[in-house]
């Protein structure tokens, strides 16, 4: 049931605050130079990096071959670290085909961007793995009666880190809350770089920042998560 | 069926630490209110295989996942190859391994893959010699490029084995190892595990249901039942003080609780 009405509120939330962007100014489209396009992609590589780290970890689990890798010398930061190279080499299969069309049928060319589309990719990236490592710890504790949240929490993210409009179109109350995000700020510099062509640096130096916060918080997360399980038998209970 | 050997060889080089390969003290777990491990103690001597026998339910699996590390104790201490578990597991993890019933290895990847991946993980010298030394004597050679999903239950077993070998290790714990075999390839698993603690002078502990299995495998006999230790002692001498000829026997009188009367 929850699932049936998250869709459609996020959906909603998310397009009609575009709505309102597009109805407040004019001349959108004109200057719009390829935002929508870049918002796409970029939002693709903070969705399927998390999705990559996921899914390497849930094939784990599905595998039931858990007990073996924790029963094994390899530490649990070494496992996490296979798990972020793994959510890489998924994202680079899944994006760089999606940005090479966008170059073919819409004459946007990611890589035209230069280096801030490496400080892009990696607070994106960073913040897609802490998602990744906390819904990984989820599972691991709970089971895979918890896999929907791999599939589901990140959406949540969508309408509060502005991915197709800027953060002004928000209320000034959830502002604050899209500004505790580390993406909103690569989005704001996306826009900010597509639009005026100027490159914010200290956005992404405060995305970095931020991004610290939530990485650090998840493996603590995950940790305790991994401590639960163990004292919970679901480490001897996993699998499909 | 023929019988196996289980003659004891102890290592050239033995460890200089005199600690049992395991020991356990006043250990106990509990899942929610369920007390599945009820105050057991126990130790295993280096070079012994040691046989935990009891029903479903009697907390062989719990006790073996405690001793491995997978889940933690709700109290009481365990110490491995000298080491205390959980806190020094990375002493003693790249020196012990496990088969169980409870894992697989992925099923997509060959038989090669999945043990060069276990090799690599407790940093096997050699490994594609120690591989083909696995698939010589475990039979493997003919699906060591098949994918692990594409086996049969026995092959499954065999690889499985191969894993839990990958790493010469000293201890060796295993859960149901015989479980869904047929007899033939059953006896065939024991014989290589009596000659690999024989080359190795390595520690076993088993969980069975198999009391045959226990009978000629196991130099000692841990009977749990309901998550206390029953009986324990070699398998003859539980025979004889129970007054039967088989531990099948034996086992039906603990399970069925005609323990006093059997001994009497």
């Amino acid at each position: 049931m929850l699932e049936l009405l998250y869709w459609p509120a996020l959906q909603i939330v998310t397009w009609g605050f575009l709505q309102n962007y597009i109805s407040q100014n004019a001349g959108f489209f004109a200057r719009a130079g390829g935002t929508l396009i870049g918002a796409v992609i970029l939002w693709d590589i903070l969705f399927r990096g998390q999705l990559g780290f996921s899914i390497s970890f849930l094939e784990e689990m599905w595998a039931r071959n858990l007990g073996n890798l924790m029963m094994s010398p390899l530490k649990p930061i070494e496992f996490l670290i296979s798990l972020m190279a793994m959510s890489l080499i998924r994202l680079a299969i899944g994006v760089i085909p999606m940005t090479l069309l966008a170059m073919i049928f819409f004459g946007f060319n990611l890589y035209g961007i230069g280096f801030p589309l490496i400080a892009f990719f990696c607070n994106l990236i960073f913040t897609s793995w802490s998602v990744g490592i906390f819904v990984s710890g989820l599972v691991l504790r709970y089971g895979l009666g918890a896999e929907s949240i791999v599939w589901t929490l990140m959406f949540g993210m969508m309408p509060l880190a502005c991915i197709y409009y800027p953060v002004t179109v928000l209320p000034d109350w959830l502002q604050v809350v899209a500004w505790s995000l580390p993406p909103t700020y690569v989005f704001e510099g996306m826009r900010s770089l597509l639009m005026e062509h100027v490159f914010r640096a200290d956005l992404m130096v405060d995305a970095l920042a931020i991004n610290v916060v939530p990485i650090t918080i998840s493996f603590a997360i995950f940790l305790m998560l991994l401590r639960s399980a163990r004292q919970h038998g679901s480490l001897i209970q996993t699998g499909e | 069926m023929t019988s196996v050997d289980t003659t004891i060889s102890l290592p050239a080089t033995p460890d200089r630490r005199e600690a049992p390969a395991i020991d356990v003290a006043h250990l106990v777990k509990f899942y929610k209110k369920t007390r599945a491990v009820d105050d057991i103690s126990f130790s295993i001597a280096r070079g012994s295989i040691t046989g935990l026998l009891g029903g479903n339910g009697a907390g062989k699996t719990t006790t073996i996942a405690m001793i491995m590390g997978l889940v933690l104790p709700s109290s009481g201490r365990i110490e491995v190859l000298g080491h205390p578990m959980p806190d020094e597991s990375t002493e003693v993890l790249g020196r012990m391994n496990f088969e169980s019933p409870y894992v697989d290895m992925p099923a997509r990847l060959t038989v090669r893959q999945n043990l060069t991946i276990f090799g690599r993980l407790y940093s096997v010298g050699n490994l594609p010699a120690r591989i083909e030394r696995l698939a010589a004597d475990l039979d493997l050679g003919e699906f060591l490029d098949r994918a692990n999903g594409k086996l049969s239950a026995g092959q499954k077993t065999r690889v499985a084995l191969a894993k839990a070998l990958i790493n010469q290790p000293e201890l060796l714990l295993l859960d149901e190892p015989t479980a869904s075999l047929d007899p033939d390839t059953a006896d065939w698993i024991r014989q290589h595990l009596a000659t690999y603690r024989k080359e190795n002078g390595a520690t076993i502990l088993l969980a069975s249901h198999n009391m045959l299995e226990v009978e000629r495998l196991c130099d000692r006999v841990i009977i749990m039942k309901r998550g206390r230790i029953e009986d324990d002692d070699s398998p003859e001498a539980i025979m004889a003080r129970y007054n039967r000829t088989t531990l099948e026997e034996v086992f039906l009188d603990v399970t069925r609780g005609r323990v006093q009367e059997a001994a009497s």
